[in-house]
């Protein structure tokens, strides 16, 4: 199996749309037969990226790249970026508007659940500029 | 099931219609979204008072059975085309989340 990519676009505020690239993510998956459990991983990985970037940033992106051994998934966005990673790194902290967590988001389970999904997770960010998530699950 | 799962708690099918024969498991409680996409499992029946499209979203990436909408909550429209897209059912009923999970207990999910 060659290195396959794909990418995906995400728009900021697009609740409606939210979660659209997950789903293709996972469709791929599924038509390149990977297991179920790896793909259930990525799936709730790539769903709190992507909801991050709708809730958070000023729009942003997200690759797949799928090789004979790994998955990777990067979530590139334009800022605002994280201005401390560790606080956002705790569970329950969140910086989410009322009215995002009345829908139900902005738990502040987003980074934590990313984490936990992956094999190898980093997160990159200047403020200002903004985040790149990477993280690596291995077939 | 989820036919007989309508029948029991006296529900509507709002979206999903066709699906009326799936199977479902387990039965998962909760409207915070990421908590639901890290606890609740394949083929759970998911009961939420969250009435946007992105519950579709998180149904399907989870591939959970069902979606049930306690107190006569009403749906989204676009919530329940996309649900019909992903071949999610919704079902509705008049009964709060706690009376529908005793119900469903009794029909042996989550055993």
């Amino acid at each position: 199996m060659d290195v396959m990519q794909y990418n995906f676009n995400v728009e900021k505020d697009d609740f409606d749309r939210a979660g659209e690239a997950s789903s293709n993510i996972k469709k791929i998956l599924r038509q390149l037969g990977i297991d179920a459990a790896i793909i259930r991983r990525i799936a709730i990985a790539t769903y709190e990226a992507e909801i991050n970037i709708v809730i958070h940033s000023l729009g942003g992106e997200i690759d797949l790249e799928v090789d004979p051994s790994s998955i990777k998934i990067i979530a590139r966005d334009k800022g605002p970026g994280i201005a401390n990673i560790e606080l956002a790194m705790q569970a329950g902290y969140s910086t989410a508007s009322d009215k995002v967590r009345e829908m139900g988001f902005g738990a502040g389970m987003g980074l934590p659940n990313m984490k936990k999904c992956s094999d190898k997770f980093e997160v990159e960010s200047e403020l200002g500029k903004g985040t790149t998530i990477s993280m690596i699950m291995f077939i | 099931m989820i036919n007989q799962i309508c029948e029991k708690i006296n529900a509507r099918v709002l979206a999903g219609a066709n699906q009326s024969h799936r199977e479902v498991k387990g039965v998962y409680i909760c409207d915070l979204l990421s908590w639901v996409m890290s606890h609740a499992k394949k083929d759970d029946v998911w009961i939420t008072v969250m009435s946007h499209a992105n519950v579709v979203a998180v149904a399907s990436l989870l591939d959970l059975g069902c979606i049930i909408v306690p107190e006569d909550i009403q749906m989204d429209q676009d919530a329940l085309i996309k649900a019909e897209e992903e071949g999610i059912p919704i079902l509705s009923t008049s009964m709060n989340a706690y009376d529908i999970a005793v119900e469903l207990n009794k029909l042996g999910l989550g055993k």
